[in-house]
Parts: structure tokens; C-alpha cells; sequence
């Protein structure tokens, strides 16, 4: 079980957390945006081996989404921050 | 206490011959490469050796033959699947299990002991009623079950309406059943080896040569070997490879596991698949119980998953099997899965030319190794997809003709 470092309350145990699979994906112009873009917003994930921003929500605790980045091949979690801040540099 | 040695008084067996001809140097040029050397790799090259005659072919592996996914999963074979798209290729996939022993001349222990899938609830009763019929439109025999009858084909089913997730019905296909999977790697890499396919074991692709929007082959740890076409048929890391390649696919690559019970005397003759409850089971050959759990929530190439997810598997289990009370764990592992947004796979062309891909098959590949590789063998020898993988291209995330199996796919997919 991963232990998620929430920035709110410290680190909990995974089951009292949601995944929100990958972070930085923002709405299309609705008016203007092609076939292509809105196949791209709603189908194309980020999927690195490697490091990875993610989303997740504290659903059974302070019920905050915060965005972190995690190592998909460790599973190690790296510095948090909140949505639409600026993102910390990807770990080494 | 004592401790005694026993001298060996018994010979060892010969050691068996080998089935394919353990080639460590690859040829510099082939005309088709395939990246991945599990079973649907396997598969693709022995369909096209066999169905279009190329048999100048490199299967690339990465690790060993079949170590990844085909030496992770829980081999269950069915085709019971909701759409006309799915039927199609899931049903010929089966169709092709029917007499792949005998085709390929390998054992596979492809028996056909039938799966059963509980439903629990009103929703869960129509979802699956709603399957039954679709899957007597396209003429995949399935059956419909009362709790009576699933006790009857199940014993050690709990029918019981007291417990918290009673068993109200089930579907039923007679012909699905289960298969040894090492040796469904084996058959055909035995018989495309037959054929001249080189089986290449730890030689890993790190690029791709593209001009001009063409593959001309790839990079790889043990140096560049050219192809006129390449297939990737990676798995949980398509992504990878995509990116590699220079585009995006909708694939996310998760965790899902699956573990044995120590070895017990037969009690379970068929497949049982509950997809309310997370559980499905069947016995093997040699006496464990196979189960498999769901994937973890998170993105991971780690082929490991957290144990909660075991716990709330094994915790439906007993539920539904209260025989399964006293069984030991005897192992647990996990595999990378390739889940794609509608269930289904993608099996088609890539935006780069002579580049094909075969992904998405998520939780559930196993059953459908023989029709993948035959349809993945069909689209890279013809350069346009086989009737039965048209509909599953890349494209369709675009166009919106998704084909959603997500009810059909359910657990034991």
C-alpha cells in the first residue's frame, strides 16, 4: 500500500485516497477545438516510466485535491503542490 | 534432532529438447519485426509465417519468452462479450482455441470447463440478462442461470439470499474455460521457431529509424536491425513505445494481480466470475485455486500491487466460496496491464507508416491470443486491417465509435 504525503495532513495510507491519473490537463476552446483536441482532453494521459505528475484527492480525510509527482517505477513520491501552481521540477 | 541425507538413487530425465533455436545475434535486416515476445507476439508471428507465408521474422523480447503478462495471468478463455465488434473477434479468437493443440502440435491443457458470471443486484441482473440475449444475437452459447442451477453446475457456491451480495442468476458459456499458458507460449513459439521465426530473448528496443514518416526498423541494446514493418506488441508498455515512436496513445498502464492457493484436492470444475464482488476463480489442473484481484488505482511499471487490494478479493471470496476459509496463500504477483478508455482493444496502424500497433487488451488479453496475433498477423502483411480488427483501430478516439465493454470485461475479462 502507498503512503501518500498529502500536503494538508501528512502521510496517510492509500485507501483513504482517490487516483486523478495525470495532472496539467486543461479544458479546449469549446467553440473552436477540433476532433483531434477533444480526443486528446478526454483519451491522452501522460503514461511515463518514470516520473510522473499526478492527481490525487484526500476523499477520506481533508477531502482536498493536490497534485505530486510519483515515480512509476519506485512508486516513490516526490514534492507536492497545489493545481494551477507552478509546478515543481520533475525529480532527478 | 537428527538430520539425515538421502544419496539420489533416481537418474535425471534427459533434458528435453529445445523448442526453438536459442538465436543470441540478430540478423541484420528482417522483413518483419515484432517487439514483444509474449503470447500475442507469438501469436502474430506464427500467423504470419503461417497465414501469409513471411517467415523471415524477428520476435524481440525484452526479458524472456512470455515473462511478462501470459506468465502473469489467470488463462481464462471466453467470448461472451457484448458488441458485434467484440463477438467477432473473441468469438473467433475461441474458435481458434478449439483446435489450436492439434494445429500448433503442442499440449496447451485448454480445457473447456465453462464460466460462469454471478450477477448480484437488480442493475447487475439486467446488465447481465442484457449480455445473454446480445450474445444469442451474434450465436455464442450462453446460458441463463438461476441460483439453483449455479449451485447445481457449482456446488461450492454459497446461494445463501442471507448474505450481504446474494447470488440472484448468472450467465453461462459452456465452451469457455481455461489454459496452460506457459505452454500456450511454448506451442507457438515451437511452431513459428518451425517456421524460421527468430525468437530473440533479452534485446530491447530503444528507438525506432523513421524517415520520412516510415519505419525503416529499430534500436535496440544488441544494435540497430532494419525491417519493412514493425509491430509492437508491448503490453502494459505500449506507451512507451509510442513515445518512442513520436506519438501519443490512450493507454494507461496499471497493476493487476492475481495469486494461487496452496495445491488442493479438485473442488472447482468450472470458471466463476463475479464482477460485483471483485472475485473470480477457477482451479487448475494441478489442484490451486487461481484467483485474480483488480488492478490498483495508480499508474505503475512496477509489477507489484498493494496487498488491500488481495485483502478485499480474498474477503468476496470467502463469502462465495466459504470452503476457501482454511486454504493458504501460497503466492501472490502482478503484472502491467494496458487499459484503454473503452475496454477494447487496439489492434490497427499507427500515424507512422509500416508501424503497427496491438495494444489495450488491459485485464483480459489472454483469451484473445489466437485471433489477436492472427488479425495483428492479417494487418501487418496486408498493410489495412482484417474484417475482425477493423473497428478497433486508434482512430475510433477521435471519430467517438468506441466500443464499450466495460460491462462485459468486468473482472475476469
Amino acid at each position: 500500500m502507498l503512503n501518500i504525503p498529502c500536503p494538508y495532513c501528512g502521510p496517510r495510507d492509500e485507501t483513504e485516497f482517490h487516483y486523478g491519473a495525470g495532472a496539467n490537463i486543461f479544458y479546449p476552446e469549446p467553440a473552436s477545438a477540433t476532433d483531434e483536441e477533444w480526443s486528446k482532453f478526454v483519451f491522452i494521459r501522460e503514461n511515463p516510466k518514470g516520473w510522473h505528475a499526478e492527481r490525487w484527492v484526500h476523499s477520506a480525510g481533508c477531502r482536498r485535491w493536490f497534485n505530486v509527482w510519483r515515480n512509476t517505477i519506485t512508486h516513490e513520491f516526490g514534492p507536492t503542490y497545489k493545481p494551477f501552481t507552478d509546478q515543481p521540477k520533475r525529480p532527478a | 534432532m537428527a538430520t539425515t541425507t538421502r544419496r539420489r538413487t533416481v537418474e535425471l530425465p534427459e533434458h528435453p529438447d529445445f523448442l526453438w533455436t536459442a538465436r543470441v545475434t540478430p540478423k541484420k535486416v528482417y522483413d518483419v519485426i515484432i517487439i514483444g515476445g509474449g503470447g500475442h507476439g507469438l501469436s502474430t508471428a506464427y500467423y504470419l509465417a503461417k497465414n501469409h507465408g513471411i517467415t523471415n521474422i524477428a520476435v524481440l523480447e525484452k526479458g524472456w519468452l512470455a515473462g511478462g503478462n501470459m506468465a502473469r495471468n489467470t488463462t481464462v478463455i471466453r467470448s461472451n462479450y457484448l458488441w458485434d465488434e467484440s463477438a467477432g473477434i473473441y468469438e473467433h479468437s475461441l474458435k481458434l482455441w478449439e483446435n489450436l493443440e492439434e494445429e500448433v502440435g503442442y499440449e496447451m491443457f485448454f480445457s473447456q470447463r465453462g464460466v460462469m458470471s454471478l450477477a448480484h443486484s437488480v442493475s447487475d441482473l439486467r446488465a447481465k440478462s442484457r449480455n445473454y440475449h446480445a450474445n444469442k444475437i451474434n450465436d455464442i452459447d450462453s446460458e441463463w442461470l438461476t441460483p439453483e442451477q449455479v449451485k447445481e453446475i457449482a456446488p461450492i457456491v454459497n446461494i445463501n439470499p442471507d448474505v450481504r451480495y446474494p447470488v440472484l442468476g448468472a450467465t453461462y458459456q459452456p465452451r469457455g474455460g481455461i489454459a496452460k499458458h506457459d505452454w500456450v507460449a511454448w506451442g507457438y513459439a515451437k511452431a513459428a521457431a518451425d517456421m524460421g521465426v527468430d525468437i530473440i530473448q533479452g534485446c530491447e528496443v530503444t528507438g525506432f529509424d523513421i524517415r520520412e514518416g516510415k519505419v525503416h526498423g529499430v534500436k535496440t541494446n544488441l544494435g540497430p536491425i532494419a525491417a519493412q514493418k514493425v509491430g509492437m506488441v508491448a503490453a502494459g508498455h505500449s506507451s512507451v513505445l509510442a513515445n518512442l515512436a513520436g506519438f501519443d496513445i490512450p493507454i494507461q498502464s496499471r497493476p493487476l494481480q492475481a495469486l494461487v492457493s496452496e495445491l488442493l484436492e479438485q473442488v472447482h470444475n468450472t470458471v466463476i466470475m463475479s464482477g460485483m464482488v471483485h472475485v473470480y476463480v477457477s482451479q487448475a489442473h494441478k489442484g490451486e485455486l487461481v484467483m485474480g484481484a483488480g488492478t490498483d488505482a495508480f499508474n505503475s511499471y512496477a509489477q507489484r500491487g498493494g496487498f488491500h487490494v488481495i485483502e478485499h478479493q480474498l474477503a468476496a471470496a470467502i463469502e462465495l466460496f466459504p470452503i476457501f476459509e482454511r486454504a493458504h496463500l501460497l503466492r501472490t504477483w502482478g503484472g502491467i496491464v494496458d487499459i484503454s478508455p473503452d475496454a477494447s482493444p487496439i489492434i490497427g496502424r499507427t500515424p507512422v507508416d509500416n508501424l503497427f500497433i496491438n495494444t489495450g487488451w488491459g485485464t483480459g488479453g489472454f483469451k484473445a491470443t489466437p485471433a489477436s496475433g492472427w488479425t495483428m498477423a492479417h494487418t501487418i502483411a496486408t498493410g489495412e486491417p482484417h474484417e475482425l480488427n477493423a473497428a478497433f483501430n486508434l482512430e475510433r478516439f477521435v471519430t467517438g465509435h468506441l466500443i464499450d465493454e466495460h460491462g462485459a470485461a468486468g473482472v475476469a475479462h
